[in-house]
């Protein structure tokens, strides 16, 4: 009952925010959108200049993947560089090819060096026989986006549900409500809970949408269910959002919570998958363990890459589970500062 | 003369925040049925006495009974009907939102919540104001809707800080009397202010000055104590013998 009126006050305060609403929705789906471009982008298509080339060797380049051009003079190559107009060139010191890159961006430096290795491959013979390639999980034209794309639709319901639930409560207890609340019937565990169910219910809301928008409209991978992958994003906005009021108490405005942003949730970017795990140096990556959001990932990228199922990922539901509920009894313990009773 | 009980005991309670003492010493007893205002100039201790008598703080030393038992107790708090120094209300809410969430808070519903939540908008006044948001409220309205949520649940007893500032004279007479009410109904009222001219219409004063009690007495009592025409007069006369 009472922590019905909890829950029914909270949706209450966040559906008139308006703005809020906007940007724990929107935000994701904009940034999604981003990254899908950023990442499904063309393929670069280097600029490379052939100085002094023999006629033979120029005929039998494949010139679909780069731009090429041909210079006589080395110099005339050295300045189209400099003028960024040229990310390469080729030139022939007594008859051995030698390149001379640009060098300054992986990027482009990985393109050219694709291209030009590709050019002096020898002809395979037409007989020769090929490599079939086939792959156990997702596919061989699974894009960066599908690998990426799991880690960070957690790390947006993560990100979004920490900071808004922690500035709720942190206004509960500048604004005087908390200690209101503390002077009623209402239990300190019915504040907690009733936190976590109301921000759940939203959660909830917003998830599905970001996720049905990720998969359907992005086209994400899913080979497994949706159902798990709502799941898995609601145990870990439950475990954001239990945080995210535990170091509320440790703020004293807005931007002291913003604070938290950067040492609590940044780093989890990096121990959750983003980057491949087994490059982390030794000494640190005990620290992908501690953090919530790596569980999470690895649950949703094996639902939504591999296909897994509940038996694969409840291991991680468990361990999101503990995290939000040792969150909640700290939850607990701390609101005694404000009332031993 | 018919007995009266004691409804509210605070037993050589002292508060002190690291070196820096708030509460001395204090002992008073608070009968039932009767308005007893907690007076004294800001600074004085007053909000750090009626937060312990709320079950939101605890004293340092000494304790505080309520009925009989000793706070804080959860189970007393249904009993009290607290209204906190600064507005502490849902502002993204409107008014009916704020009182309905305090009434199921309290463990009212249907009828009986709309009823009540009637009752008190009616006392403060705020009845045609019910569905307005409350950020859109001025400090004398939020002020008397803090007042309506303390008087939500029927409480005993009353712990108001400060219930007056910021309400124009004539809605602050008016909420007098809505007082006095409540205690004809056999209510107990505790009421810290400042305002000299609203002690008069107390049963029984305690002047409050740096955390000493340093006088209780009926208003009448104390000015014929000092030998002074007005409490004003009075509390000077009090403090100067003090220090
Ligand atoms: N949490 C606290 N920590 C330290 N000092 C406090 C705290 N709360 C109140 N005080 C101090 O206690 C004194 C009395 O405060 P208060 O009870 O609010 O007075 P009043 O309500 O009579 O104006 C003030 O000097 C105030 O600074
Ligand atoms: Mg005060």
């Amino acid at each position: 009952m009472r922590v019905t009126a909890m829950v029914k006050r909270i949706l209450k305060q966040l559906i008139r925010d308006k703005r809020t609403i906007g940007l724990l929705i929107f935000a994701p789906i904009l940034v999604l959108t981003m990254l899908y471009f950023v990442f499904n982008g063309e393929d670069y298509v280097p600029r490379i200049g052939l100085v002094d080339a023999p006629e033979s060797f120029v005929e039998q380049l494949d010139d679909r993947k780069a731009t090429l051009s041909l210079f006589e003079e080395e110099g005339d190559a050295e300045a189209k560089i400099a003028e960024k107009e040229l990310d390469a060139y080729i030139k022939f010191v007594g008859g051995q090819p030698e390149l001379i890159l640009e060098g300054s961006d992986p990027t482009v430096t990985g393109a050219t060096m694709e291209w030009v290795q590709e050019a002096f491959q020898p002809r395979q013979p037409e007989n020769a026989p090929q490599l079939k390639v086939d792959t156990m999980f997702g596919s061989d034209d699974m894009g960066q986006f599908d690998y990426f794309g799991p880690v960070l639709l957690g790390f947006f319901v993560f990100f979004f549900v920490f900071l808004i639930a922690g500035v709720s409560f942190l206004r509960e207890r500048t604004t005087g409500t908390l200690e209101r609340l503390l002077a009623t019937p209402l239990r300190k565990w019915e504040i907690v809970v009733g936190y976590v169910i109301g921000f759940g219910i939203f959660t909830m809301i917003q998830s599905t949408i970001i996720a049905s928008y990720a998969v359907y409209v992005l086209g994400m991978v899913m080979e497994g269910a949706f159902f798990h992958v709502l799941l898995v994003i609601l145990l870990l906005a439950f475990t954001a959002l239990s945080l995210g009021i535990l170091l509320s108490t440790f703020a004293h405005n807005e931007l002291q919570m913003m604070q938290f942003i950067p040492i609590i949730v940044v780093p989890q970017i990096f121990f959750s998958g983003l980057f491949n795990l087994d490059t982390i140096a030794e000494w640190l990556s005990w620290i992908s363990y501690v953090t919530p959001l790596y569980y999470a990932a690895d649950a949703l990228r094996d639902i939504m890459v591999r296909g897994y199922g509940f038996t694969e990922i409840y291991i991680n539901l468990l361990v999101l589970l503990g995290f939000t509920l040792f969150f909640m009894m700290m939850n607990i313990l701390v609101l005694r500062k404000f009332r031993t009773m | 003369m018919k007995k009266v009980n004691i409804c509210v005991s605070v037993q050589n309670v002292s508060k002190s925040y690291g070196i820096h003492s708030v509460l001395q010493d204090i002992h008073l007893d608070i009968l039932e049925g009767e308005i007893f205002g907690l007076l004294g100039p800001s600074g004085a201790g007053k909000t750090t006495l009626v937060k312990e008598l709320a079950g939101l703080d605890t004293p340092t030393e000494g304790a505080n009974y309520l009925f009989g038992q000793k706070m804080p107790n959860l189970n007393l708090v249904q009993r009290i009907g607290y209204m906190a120094q600064s507005d502490a209300l849902y502002t993204e809410l409107s008014a009916k939102e704020n009182l309905r969430f305090f009434s199921e808070l309290y463990g009212l519903k249907g009828r009986k919540q709309v009823e009540r939540i009637e009752e008190v908008a009616e006392i403060v006044q705020l009845s045609n104001h019910l569905s307005k948001v409350v950020s859109n409220y001025s400090g004398g309205m939020k002020r008397r809707l803090s007042l309506a949520i303390a008087l939500l649940h029927e409480p005993e007893l009353l712990i108001l800080d400060e219930p007056t500032v910021g309400i124009d004279p004539l809605l602050r007479k008016n909420i007098w009397r809505a007082f006095q009410s409540l205690k004809e109904r056999g209510k107990t009222l505790i009421v810290t202010t400042h305002v000299m001219d609203e002690a008069d219409k107390c049963d029984r004063l305690g002047l409050l000055r740096n955390g000493k009690l340093i006088a209780v007495g009926t208003p009448g009592e104390l000015k014929r104590q000092t030998g002074t025409k007005t409490i004003e007069e009075a509390f000077l006369y009090f403090g100067g013998e003090q220090s």
